[in-house]
């Protein structure tokens, strides 16, 4: 669906990442988690087309004037990569946005039991924040939160108070172990003998890591991606990505919008 | 109170394109609206006039690797390499929808060789709920996807021989703005046997990511749409108009109602709505409501009036 929101907060949480909250009918609201939206940043030619964000939140909040009830509400986190996010970041409280969806497959919260690992870099933590509040109503999650420095690490805080335990690693050391994140999943799939479900969202090397360990581990795990596209809906054909038999005789590319972003990770060609 | 103003008759907003009756001139451009089905549900695919299907060959293919597309200041290029299902899977899987949807439906399609682009003909042309074929004769993004017959007179002139022979749906050819003179691959194509033109398709053009020091799409070189070609599109259309007879699908750039009808007045009979597509899926349906409102507000009585009637 398409509507017009109002910002209700727009707030740098580390440098260059920015989370904005803004109004949203209940049918958005009712986003599952892994869902995205595709936002028209203003109503000019350039930037042109919409950006796509993952949803980080959603909600309701009661608006202050007396005799409110409670309105539902939409969050996204992003990074200021372009011309489209830089706007966006100087947007305020009550400016309106443009916005279509929920749009996408979003995440298999599977079975109850089992451990889940979550693993999220930088602004790929960005759905996986809904997504653990609804895992932890029936398992037990732990995150594994990676990024180049501290300022990689969004929204630790959010997560905890979930109750999850949180693990931090940065290639600068500047936050929690010193290096990349995967080796403290290593060491919490060795204790759980494998047995666990695996989320993950991050830069391609972080995933195409998380998929190597999937693979080697035989642990069910799902990746969202991201995908340079137009429209969002199925139309554009931009944002594909290459399925696991693709190759140049026999092409599978599947469509990240429609068909993901969350794809299991063995359904995916990933890199030697 | 009583109402002063005198209500205002409903404009006559229907064209005839090559024998079809459209309920108005705004049709969406191939490979920006799907196959229809993708949209319904942000469209009423019965308040357009007609929609154009992604361009569809014999064989189901998978397009070009990515990055696929980019964008530039005013639009985008594209290189998506003609990805589609095929016409096998296009009857099997999509022609079912068209049936229960009461607006045309044009199938795009090309080849790789005139037999390939006549067998298509053949095929669509025995596809009751295919209204009319849109020749592809100008995609910029794969070696065999038409261009080639599109930037030479005399190969366009046999495509459109070979379609003609063996279909008797309204035939409209899609131009390429890539060439010296449009004008003389349009006379080429109305001399051949089109029943219309469809023009412009993209514009051959490249980014570049200086830092990287490569080009940022993974075919190089991609098809430029959106806002930022409509100049030249207004152009070509007005140039075309005035040297052949037959009718005009004015395509680039159309954002909203305004652009539709600038088209209109430099010599289209219809229009086709791409890029705004993307950006609003529900564009399409929203130019056509605010080209009947201008039509009101100006006192217009029927949109056919408008067309070509450009005063110079």
């Amino acid at each position: 669906m398409q509507f017009t929101a109002m910002i209700l907060s727009n707030i740098e949480v580390s440098p260059g990442y920015w989370r904005m909250r803004m109004t949203a009918p209940p049918e958005c609201a009712a986003a599952r988690p892994g869902q995205f939206v595709m936002v028209r940043v203003n109503g000019a030619i350039d930037p042109l087309l919409r950006r796509p964000f993952g949803i980080f939140d959603v909600g309701t909040y009661t608006p202050v004037q007396s005799g409110a009830v409670p309105q539902p509400y939409l969050e996204m986190l992003y990074r200021v990569v372009g011309k489209g996010t830089a706007m966006l970041s100087t947007l305020h409280g009550s400016d309106l946005l443009d916005v279509l969806g929920p749009l996408g497959k979003g995440f298999d919260l599977a079975a109850a039991e089992e451990e889940k690992l979550i693993v999220g870099g930088g602004v790929g933590l960005a759905p996986l924040y809904l997504l653990a509040k609804e895992l932890v109503k029936g398992s037990k999650v732990r995150l594994f939160a990676g990024g180049r420095t501290r300022d990689d690490i969004l929204c630790i805080t959010e997560f905890e108070r979930l109750g999850i335990e949180c693990y931090t690693a940065t290639e600068d050391g500047s936050l929690g172990e010193c290096g990349l994140v995967t080796e403290a999943l290593l060491r919490r799939l060795k204790l759980l003998r494998g047995r666990a479900t695996m989320y993950a969202c991050g830069p391609h090397g972080m995933l195409n890591a998380v998929a190597g360990i999937a693979a080697e581990h035989s642990i069910p795990c799902q990746v969202s991606l991201e995908g340079y596209m137009a429209c969002g809906v199925g139309a554009c054909l931009g944002c594909v990505t290459q399925g696991h038999s693709h190759s140049a005789d026999n092409p599978d590319y599947r469509c990240v919008c429609t068909e993901g972003p969350v794809f299991e990770s063995g359904e995916l060609k990933w890199g030697e | 109170m009583k109402s002063t103003i005198k209500p205002a008759t409903k404009p006559d907003m229907t064209v005839n394109l090559a024998g079809m009756k459209l309920r108005n001139p705004v049709m969406t451009a191939s490979g920006t609206f799907g196959y229809g089905e993708e949209f319904a549900q942000y469209v009423d695919l019965e308040s357009i006039g007609a929609f154009v299907t992604k361009g569809l060959s014999l064989k189901p293919r998978a397009g070009n690797p990515t990055p696929r597309i980019v964008e530039t200041p005013g639009g985008m290029l594209n290189a998506i390499g003609l990805q589609n299902v095929g016409i096998d899977a296009f009857i099997a899987k999509k022609v079912p929808f068209l049936r229960s949807v009461d607006t045309p439906a044009i199938a795009n399609f090309f080849g790789s060789n005139i037999d390939e682009y006549a067998e298509m003909a053949r095929r669509l042309d025995k596809i009751s709920e295919v209204a009319a074929l849109e020749v592809n004769i100008s995609c910029p993004n794969v070696k065999q996807g038409g261009i080639v017959f599109g930037t030479d007179p005399e190969c366009a002139a046999s495509v459109v021989s070979a379609c003609r022979a063996v279909t008797n749906k309204p035939l409209i050819v899609k131009l390429s703005p890539n060439v010296t003179d449009v004008v003389v691959m349009a006379r080429a194509c109305e001399d051949a046997g089109a029943d219309a033109l469809s023009l412009i398709n993209t514009l051959t053009g490249m980014a570049i990511d200086l830092n990287r020091r490569r080009p940022i799409l993974a075919n190089i070189t991609g098809g430029f749409s959106g806002p930022a070609i409509k100049p030249i599109a207004l152009r070509m259309v007005w140039q075309v108009a005035k040297a052949v007879k037959l009718p005009i699908v004015g395509i680039g750039g159309i954002m909203n109602a305004t652009d539709a009808l600038e088209f209109m007045l430099a010599g289209a009979t219809a229009v086709q709505v791409g890029t705004a597509s993307f950006i609003n899926p529900g564009a399409a349906q929203r130019i056509a409501e605010d080209m009947e409102a201008w039509l009101v507000a100006n006192g217009v009585a029927d949109i056919k009036s408008l067309i070509g009637a450009l005063e110079t």
